[in-house]
């Protein structure tokens, strides 16, 4: 049945990775994993953000190094200190944010990286071999178009171009359909497929359950940086798989929930129909309706890179709607600018606190500050009452119990203070309307219980609050209403008591389920 | 306005868009490799000064010509060493480039002010043999001129048909995907700036050795900035850096033309057609990024750690 | 891994650790000096005897230090129109043309209005000279803000322009009698007033009262905080609410308005007169005396008066000793490459 060209199978049969373990600061990415992949085969990684699908991956193409461990190509020991060194063991991997050079051809993006490449160009036979390799596996893509030109599924393509052309034999991909439209999906399965049946080795890295289902032949789920357990397809169903990713967690819900009546208030952020239009790798929003009400919480699950970062920069005004319109406090503020949705009384508190909130080389004291210059200014400007600032930011702090360094540059925080600086700004103010992505992200279990029940007193003194998170635990304990995103769509609309983590985990993972009414 | 005139207008806008269109040829090169070298005024009165020197002394324009060359590519490998191995800002270290080569062009120069040299021979354009002696002579070029869009071609396949030029697009591109490829970022950066600075020599080299034939400081009267001007107006593509030196010289020779005939358009005007146009066609691409500038240009490539 | 980092200056800090940064600059300068002593060996010069004709005249005697001073007062305003844009990101390379623009602007006040009495003639040249600056600047500015067009390439497109465009109103209108190339002398009250009998003028205070105001404003107004935190993570200060776009178009204009200044103080103040080309790099010359100062105040000082030093000396040079005055930009360039290329004296200091 194997009809491999040139004896891909004899390279090697089976990739084994023994007790690789990795640490970075603070967080233990991977734990004494073991994995083997084999040839002929493919093996999803499956698990949630964070699991450690990526970094165990990453080790296996040297782009980490791993702290202990060893990893076996056939039996024999190999060391893998670079990329280089994993291409000549003809590993080859294929990253989520795409390495091409957008200006120059498809051609010449795989001519880069043939091995052997002559010193003038024979075009004419590069294109020869692209269109061989190309055909073979239904990869076809013109190869005198710019990449820039490409879409998001042509680059895919390309990538995996690269690694064939390049001799690789077992090809790793980071979630390979995070940005893919449906036919595409369905293509690249097609791809992976006919690859698989020449005697390749794939890895798929993902998250979504059907997926895996479709195309896989073995399966590892990873929780916490620990192999959950590795299935063969035949033994893998929908269920057995959702209860190795999200383990069920005990614990008692932090706060009980709030009975509003939504006929009544007029919401405080109100979305109709909105679309935006993606750049680059960012997630379109399709058609999304939403609304927040005084002294609510609406929780946005969704598994991130699904349109949650989008839907925070929609509602401050950092993305424009293509399409519907947007209203705060019941204005239309579809055209307004972030600082107007600033100045009316909405924070924001974005995922990623070093990098969308912080200037790193001003202190904490300053940082405080940052947002509402105006407020603290004396002499029309021409000084800063730091003194204010100073009483304002003590309150907030005292408020929710926090406590770190102000006069210390914002940089030298570490990455949970940075996080409670940021949650302390913001709540400052006390906000009718907070929206806040993964609020949690990088705090202790007292800092993280302090941050929730900070929202639901916001919640509690009339305020709403959109919560973007992918802590499905804290969702459905903190939220009034959820939602689920999936491709930018909502897919999921509901209270949290008449559902469960398996129910969400079905829809964030693009599962179709057909949703229990509750009575 | 006399067809002598005319000639006489075109002749001398070929003359002066020659040593334009090397320089501009040698800078494309540069900054496909991601380095924008603002000392090119420098490295043209540094080439200039020194090819007028050696072939004053030698008595051979083609012994000044290679020293032009060398010497314009060693000046390119000062700005390398400033900005690829200690990792200087670009934009500082080509101005200091700049500073060093009016001096140094300065002392080199001192003592040839005023030298007559044996130049190069000027041959006739074939196909106009037939044109009375008075025109002819306004046609006879240096080899150099001969040359130059020949080497836009040669240019042209470097960068685009070999691996070497392959390699080096791709480090201005994105330095870390040429590093992936198994690619010397440094090296090729460093190859890019000798061969730019060569083919600047050769301009500079034309200029003062071919076209004038003499030396005076500041000769080249802002050539550096308006190859680098043409640079960008041709999308960093040699071929279209032909169109660029050719509208230069246009220019040039429009501004002759209108003077001749006694039209009164300020010459400080129409110098400025080169520049204004290359920032309306930056404007006219606008946000279409496709051709635009090298993504890596200006950027330090801190290597791997 | 590999990084590949943005070319936005990184500046030394001119804080904590002081004394080894004026260690290591004078070690620095002390090199360049021994490069250029080499030249001058070369070129049959005693270097030697060439130093100390420089210090002598530009430290030692009260008018060659005043000398160095007024070649400083174009400098300090021109690094200061790159070190102000330079806090929120924005690379001015364009000082050049802004202070030509400044200076005509400045000398149509000065022509047009030259029967007004000084204290009203020379705040309307100061007006109209920032005012020309700041036009120039918009354009960058605007196109920068809009993503249109880096401010890098505009700013350096805009410079070789504006000489021409002096170059036309001297040539077509603004000429004197006797000569094509430059202007009519200023009236009295156009000249900005000189002190201790030197050429020192008043742009000297002017500078040195910006670079304090600019100091201050930095450090103290609600403004300066906002500009230090696009400079430090301008996608963070937008999401902070900060307003990104205007703050991009008026500190580039406010940029210019300074290097538009620096153009009128030495039309109004040095020259008394426009001439064709008078600036003579003294644009770039402030780009790089701010690159090396990091942008500082006191740094921009002590650079441009290196560089002054250098200069004034350079002229001195040409007189007593035959040394062709461009040969001193070798001088300079040496000083620069030193800097830049930043060899370590002391371990571990980078």
């Amino acid at each position: 049945m194997l009809k491999s060209p040139d004896s891909i199978s004899s390279f090697f049969n089976v990739v084994s990775m023994r007790g690789i373990t990795k640490a970075f600061p603070g967080v233990l990415a991977n734990d004494q994993i073991d994995l083997d992949i084999y040839a002929s085969e493919v093996h999803a990684l499956l698990g949630e953000n964070g699991a450690g699908k990526s970094t165990l991956m990453k080790i296996l193409y040297g782009f980490y190094r791993l702290d202990s461990g060893q990893i076996f190509v056939n039996e024999q020991p190999v060391t893998i200190q670079s990329p280089h060194d994993a291409r000549t063991i003809k590993i080859g991997m294929v990253f989520q944010d795409f390495s091409l050079i957008p200006a120059l051809s498809v051609m010449e993006n795989l001519a880069l990286f043939l091995p052997q490449l002559p010193a003038v160009l024979d075009v004419k036979g590069i294109n020869q071999r692209i269109h061989q390799v190309s055909e073979r596996y239904g990869l076809e893509v013109n190869p005198d178009a710019l990449v820039s030109q490409l879409s998001i599924g042509e680059l895919q393509k390309v990538e995996i171009l690269k690694l064939l052309l390049a001799d690789a034999r077992l090809l790793i991909l980071d979630e390979p359909t995070r940005v893919l439209a449906p036919h595409e999906v369905q293509a690249l399965f097609k791809v992976i497929d006919s690859l698989k049946k020449d005697g390749y080795a794939i890895v798929l890295i993902t998250h979504k359950l059907k997926e895996v289902l479709e195309c896989a032949d073995r399966i590892t789920v990873l929780r916490t940086g620990k192999v959950a357990g590795t299935l063969l397809r035949s033994e893998a169903n929908e269920e057995c798989l959702i209860s190795l990713m999200f383990e069920k967690k005990l614990g008692s819900p932090i706060v009980t929930h709030k009975k509003v009546s939504p006929e009544k208030v007029s919401p405080l952020l109100e979305l109709k129909d909105v679309s935006t239009h993606a750049e680059g790798l960012e997630t379109s929003l399709k058609a999304i309706d939403l609304k927040v009400n005084p002294g609510e919480i609406v929780g946005v699950a969704g598994v991130s890179g699904n349109g949650q970062k989008e839907l925070g920069d929609v509602a401050m005004g950092l993305i424009h709607c293509s399409h519907g319109k947007k209203f705060i406090f019941g204005d239309d503020f579809t055209n307004r600018s972030i600082q107007e949705v600033r100045m009316s009384g909405v924070a924001f508190i974005p995922e990623n606190p070093l990098t969308m909130s912080i200037a790193p080389f001003l202190t904490v004291l300053q940082n405080m500050a940052i947002t509402r210059t105006k407020k603290y200014a004396r002499m029309g400007g021409l000084s800063m009452d730091w003194q204010a600032v100073r009483v304002d930011v003590d309150r907030s702090t005292q408020k929710l119990g926090f406590s770190f360094p102000l006069y210390i540059l914002a940089r030298s925080l570490s990455g949970g203070n940075l996080q409670r600086m940021v949650v302390a700004r913001e709540l400052i103010d006390e906000p009718r309307l907070i929206i806040a992505s993964y609020l949690t992200r990088g705090l202790d279990v007292q800092s993280a219980i302090a941050a929730r029940q900070a929202l639901v007193q916001a919640r509690d003194n009339g305020a709403g609050v959109l919560l973007i998170s992918e802590d499905l635990e804290e969702l459905i304990a903190l939220s009034d209403w959820l939602i689920v995103l999936y491709t930018g769509k909502i897919v999921g609309n509901f209270r949290p008591e008449e559902t469960n983590v398996y129910e969400i985990g079905h829809l964030m993972t693009g599962l179709e389920v057909e949703h229990v009414e509750n009575q | 306005m006399t067809l002598l005139a005319l000639f006489g207008v075109i002749s001398s806008a070929i003359f002066s868009g020659t040593s334009l269109l090397y320089t501009t040829l040698g800078e494309v090169i540069d900054e496909r490799s991601g380095i924008v070298n603002l000392g090119l005024e420098g490295v043209l009165l540094v080439s200039a000064s020194s090819g007028f020197a050696v072939t004053a002394l030698s008595g051979s324009p083609y012994l000044g010509i290679l020293v032009s060359v060398l010497a314009g590519g060693l000046m390119n490998i000062i700005l390398g060493y400033l900005v690829i191995t200690r990792k200087a800002n670009q934009l500082a270290s080509g101005l200091a480039l700049m500073f060093f080569g009016f001096g140094l062009s300065a002392l080199i120069g001192k003592s040839f002010v005023g030298t007559k040299i044996n130049s190069l021979p000027r041959l006739l354009l074939p196909g106009l043999e037939g044109l009375p002696r008075i025109y002819t002579s306004l046609f006879k070029f240096d080899p150099l001129i001969y040359l130059v869009i020949p080497m836009a071609f040669l240019v042209w396949w470097l960068l685009f048909r070999t691996r070497w030029g392959l390699g080096l697009r791709a480090v201005g591109e994105n330095a870390d995907i040429a590093y992936a490829s198994g690619r010397n970022p440094h090296l090729i950066r460093y190859q890019a700036l000798f061969v730019g600075g060569m083919l600047a020599g050769l301009g500079a080299a034309q200029l003062a050795i071919a076209y004038a034939m003499n030396w005076t400081e500041y000769m080249t009267a802002g050539r550096g900035f308006i190859a680098v001007a043409l640079v960008i107006f041709s999308k960093w593509h040699p071929l279209r850096a032909i169109v660029g030196a050719l509208i230069f010289s246009a220019a040039v020779a429009f501004q002759l033309l209108l003077q001749s005939s006694g039209v009164q358009i300020s010459p400080f005007l129409l110098d400025t057609i080169p520049y204004l146009l290359t920032l309306i066609v930056l404007i006219a691409w606008g946000g279409n990024r496709k051709h635009s500038a090298p993504a890596s240009l200006g950027r330090v490539y801190q290597g791997s750690e | 891994m590999l990084k590949t980092s943005e070319v936005a200056p990184r500046f030394p800090m001119l804080q904590n650790k002081t004394i080894i940064l004026v260690i290591r600059y004078l070690y620095m300068i002390l090199l360049a000096f021994l490069l250029f002593g080499v030249i001058l060996l070369i070129s049959g010069k005693d270097p030697l005897q060439s130093y100390k004709d420089i210090f002598t005249y530009t430290l030692g005697s009260a008018y060659g230090f005043s000398e160095v001073l007024v070649a400083m007062i174009p400098m300090l305003l021109t690094a200061l129109a790159v070190a102000l844009p330079a806090r929120v990101g924005l690379i001015n390379v364009g000082g050049e043309g802004q202070l030509y623009i400044g200076a005509a602007f400045a000398t149509f006040g000065a022509l047009t209005f030259s029967s007004l009495p000084a204290w009203l003639l020379l705040p309307i040249m100061i007006i109209l000279g920032m005012l020309g600056g700041a036009l120039w600047a918009f354009l960058p500015g605007y196109l920068k803000s809009i993503g249109l067009v880096n401010e890098t390439i505009t700013t350096l497109l805009l410079n070789p322009v504006a000489p021409k465009i002096i170059g036309f109103l001297i040539f077509g209108f603004w000429h004197s009698p006797m000569d094509t190339i430059k202007t009519p002398n200023f009236v009295e009250a156009a000249r900005l007033p000189t002190f201790f009998g030197t050429r020192i003028h008043l742009g000297l205070f002017i500078g040195l009262i910006l670079l304090v105001l600019f100091w201050l404003f930095m450090k103290y107004t609600r403004w300066g905080l906002e500009i230090r935190a696009i400079g430090n993570n301008a996608q963070a200060a937008r999401r902070n609410g900060v307003p990104l776009k205007k703050y991009l178009i008026i500190v580039m204009c406010v940029g210019g308005a300074i290097a538009g200044l620096a153009g009128m103080s030495q039309v109004s103040g040095f020259y008394g007169v426009l001439l064709l080309n008078f600036s003579m790099s003294l644009g770039y010359m402030g780009f790089m005396v701010s690159w090396l100062a990091g942008g500082e105040p006191l740094g921009i000082v002590l650079m441009s008066s290196v560089i002054s030093v250098i200069i004034t000396g350079g002229n001195l040079l040409q007189l007593t000793r035959g040394v062709p005055y461009s040969v001193i930009n070798l001088l300079l360039a040496f000083t620069l490459f030193v800097v830049l290329a930043r060899p370590n004296l002391i371990k571990g200091k980078k």
